[in-house]
C-alpha cells in the first residue's frame, strides 16, 4: 500500500492540503449524525470512512460535498488557483460550479447520479456542456474516450443507461464525474449492490483511475475489503464520533480502539 | 382589407373583456415585471376562463388585461384566422369587450396567437400574445420546480444543450422543430411557446412587444421590443430553420412556412401557407397586378 503521497514529495516543497475540515458537526439527535470531525485531505490522497450503519458516514459525506449545511465547523477548499474557499460561506452559485467542475460525486445508486432519460454520451457530456463546450464533435469524442476508459463498449454511446447492467451504470456514473477532470471525488459506497466479481472489476478500475489522474477521494464504505484496496488512510466512525484515524494498513492490521478491533475481527474470512 | 374588420357589439352583462378589474390589474403588474426582466417567468394568479386549459386560457387572460376599447384584435391558430379556436376567441372578445376584430396583420394592434408568428413583419405599436402550454424549458430534464428555479437564478443552463446533443446523436441533426429553446438578452433561457423554429429569428430584435401566457401553469413572461433572442445551438451544428422544396400551391410563396396537406387517399401532397391572411393578401395582389 502506498502511504499518503506527501511522504514522496521532496521536503523543500511543502504540500498544502486540498481540503481542511475543522470541527464539523451536524446532529439530528443525541449521537445521531456526526460531530467534531476534523481532518486534512491532501492532493492525490484517498481517505476511507468506515463504520456501521447509522454511524454518520453518509451525513459526513453530504456535509463535505456541500449538500447539507453543518450546524458548526468549517470546510476549506483550495481551488486550482491556490485560493482558499470556505465552502459554506461561499455563494450557492460558487458551490454548484465547484460541484460540477473540480469535484465529483459518485452515488451509491447510479440511478441517483445519472440522467436515466438521456443517452450515455449525453450523460458524459453534460458536465462539459455546463462548462460551455459547444462543439458536438468534441463532446462526442470525450464520450467515446471515457466509455472505453471505464471499459464500456463505445458502440453503446447512444444507448440509454437503463439498458445497462448495474455495474455498467456505476462505471458510466464514474465516467460522467471524471470527464471534467475533477481534483476531488466523493464516493458513497460505490460498490454497494454489485455482485462480488463486478465489485472486483470496478475496484480495479477505480484504483487505476485514481492513481492515473492523481485524484483525491473521500470514499464512504462499510466494506473493509474495499477500504483496504482503495484507501490510503482510514477514519473509523461510531455513533457520530470519529473513534480512530490512521493509515489503512495500520488500522486494519493493528486496530487500537475497541470498536475498530470489533469491526476488523467481524469480517468473514472465506 | 377593411371589409374583414367587423363592427363590434358589446354585451353589457360582462365586465369589459370578461375579467374583473382587480384581476386585470394583477395581471398587468405581473406583466410589468415580466417586461422588466426579459425571459423571466412571473407567476400570476391565473383565473378560470370559460374554456378548457390548453385552448388558450393563458393568452386570453393576458389579452383581456391589455385590451383597450380602441384596440383591434387579431387571433390566429396555427397561422390561420378561420379555425375554431381563432374564431371563438375573436368572437369572445368582440362580445365581452366590444373591440374591433380583424384578420389583417398590419391593422391589428393586439395579435393573440397559437403556434405562429405572422409572416408579415410586425410594427412597433403591435403586441403579440402567445398561448403557452408549457413555459418551463428545463422541465423535460428536471422535474423539480424548486430545482429549475434555482437553475434559472444561477444561470445554470448546461442541461439545455443535453437535449440538442440527444437530437444530433439520434437523428444526425437538431430535430427539435418547435418550442426550440432560446436565450433572451443573454440571460434567461426561454421556451418560445410551440412556435415552429422557423419563427425563432422573428423574435430577435422585433419592434413589437411579445407577451407569453401559460394558463394551466399560471406563468407569464415577455420579450420587450428590440431584445436579443438567440436560439441555442452547437458550433458544428448551427441553428437552422426549416426549408421547403415546394412553394405554396395557392399563392406560390417560397418564403413562408408551409403546411402539408394530403388531399386524397393516394397520398397526394399539397403545400400551402400556414398564414392564411398572408396567402390571401398575396393572391389578391397577384389578381390586381393582372
Amino acid at each position: 500500500m502506498n502511504p499518503s503521497l506527501i511522504k514522496e514529495q521532496p521536503m523543500s516543497v511543502p504540500v498544502e492540503p486540498l481540503l481542511q475540515v475543522r470541527d464539523l458537526t451536524l446532529l439530528y439527535g443525541l449521537e445521531k449524525g456526526c460531530q467534531g470531525v476534523s481532518f486534512d485531505l491532501y492532493p492525490g490522497e484517498v481517505l476511507g470512512i468506515v463504520g456501521e450503519s447509522g454511524s454518520g458516514k453518509s451525513t459526513l459525506l453530504s456535509l463535505l460535498s456541500g449538500r447539507l449545511p453543518p450546524q458548526r465547523g468549517s470546510i476549506g477548499y483550495r481551488g486550482k488557483d491556490g485560493e482558499w474557499l470556505d465552502l459554506y460561506s461561499a455563494s450557492e452559485a460558487e458551490r454548484r460550479t465547484l460541484l460540477r467542475t473540480e469535484w465529483g460525486f459518485v452515488e451509491q445508486n447510479p440511478r441517483d447520479g445519472l440522467r436515466m432519460g438521456v443517452s450515455a454520451g449525453a450523460n458524459i457530456g453534460e458536465r462539459l456542456m455546463a462548462q460551455g463546450v459547444r462543439n458536438y464533435k468534441e463532446l462526442r469524442g470525450a464520450g467515446l474516450d471515457w466509455l472505453s476508459q471505464v471499459e464500456i463498449d463505445p458502440l453503446r454511446i447512444d444507448d440509454l443507461p437503463r439498458t445497462f447492467s448495474g455495474g455498467m451504470q456505476q462505471r458510466l456514473q464514474i465516467a460522467r464525474n471524471l470527464v471534467s477532470s475533477p481534483r476531488l471525488v466523493f464516493m458513497d459506497e460505490p460498490t454497494g449492490g454489485l455482485d462480488v466479481s463486478v465489485q472486483a472489476r470496478l475496484l480495479d478500475l477505480l484504483r487505476g483511475l485514481v492513481r492515473e489522474l492523481d485524484l483525491a477521494v473521500v470514499i464512504v464504505t462499510h466494506d473493509l475489503a474495499v477500504a483496504r484496496l482503495l484507501a490510503d488512510r482510514l477514519m473509523v466512525m461510531r455513533r457520530s464520533h470519529v473513534v480512530e484515524t490512521g493509515l489503512t494498513d495500520q488500522i486494519l492490521d493493528d486496530p487500537q480502539h475497541p470498536y475498530s478491533q470489533l469491526l476488523v475481527s467481524s469480517v468473514l474470512q472465506p | 382589407m377593411n371589409d374583414l374588420t367587423q363592427a363590434p357589439v358589446r354585451d353589457p352583462a360582462y365586465n369589459f373583456a370578461y375579467l374583473d378589474e382587480q384581476t386585470k390589474r394583477m395581471i398587468r403588474r405581473a406583466l410589468l415585471k415580466a417586461v422588466a426582466i426579459p425571459g423571466y417567468q412571473v407567476p400570476f394568479g391565473g383565473r378560470e376562463m370559460p374554456l378548457p386549459y390548453g385552448w388558450g386560457t393563458g393568452g386570453m387572460q393576458l389579452t383581456a388585461a391589455i385590451l383597450g376599447a380602441d384596440d383591434v384584435l387579431k387571433v390566429i391558430d396555427q397561422g390561420a384566422d378561420d379555425t375554431t379556436n381563432a374564431v371563438s376567441i375573436r368572437r369572445f372578445f368582440a362580445r365581452t369587450a366590444g373591440v374591433a376584430t380583424t384578420e389583417s396583420t398590419p391593422e391589428a394592434s393586439v395579435i393573440q396567437t397559437r403556434h405562429r408568428i405572422p409572416e408579415t413583419s410586425l410594427q412597433a405599436d403591435q403586441i403579440m400574445v402567445y398561448q403557452v402550454p408549457n413555459p418551463e424549458p428545463l422541465r423535460f430534464i428536471e422535474p423539480s420546480e424548486t430545482e429549475t428555479r434555482t437553475m434559472h437564478a444561477l444561470n445554470d443552463y448546461g442541461v439545455m444543450h443535453v437535449k440538442l446533443y440527444e437530437d444530433i446523436a439520434t437523428f444526425g441533426h437538431i430535430a427539435t422543430s418547435y418550442a426550440y429553446p432560446v436565450m433572451v438578452d443573454e440571460r434567461y433561457v426561454m421556451d418560445p411557446s410551440p412556435i415552429p423554429k422557423f419563427d425563432n429569428p422573428k423574435l430577435d430584435m422585433s419592434p413589437a412587444l411579445m407577451l407569453f401566457g401559460a394558463g394551466r401553469e399560471k406563468r407569464l413572461y415577455a420579450v420587450p421590443p428590440f431584445t436579443r433572442v438567440t436560439s441555442l445551438d452547437f458550433e458544428d451544428h448551427p441553428f437552422e430553420v426549416q426549408k421547403w422544396q415546394e412553394s405554396c400551391a395557392i399563392c406560390g410563396s417560397h418564403e413562408s412556412f408551409l403546411d402539408e396537406l394530403i388531399i386524397d387517399d393516394a397520398g397526394t401532397q399539397r403545400f400551402v401557407c400556414s398564414d392564411t391572411w398572408y396567402c390571401a393578401q398575396r393572391v389578391e395582389q397577384q389578381e390586381n397586378n393582372q
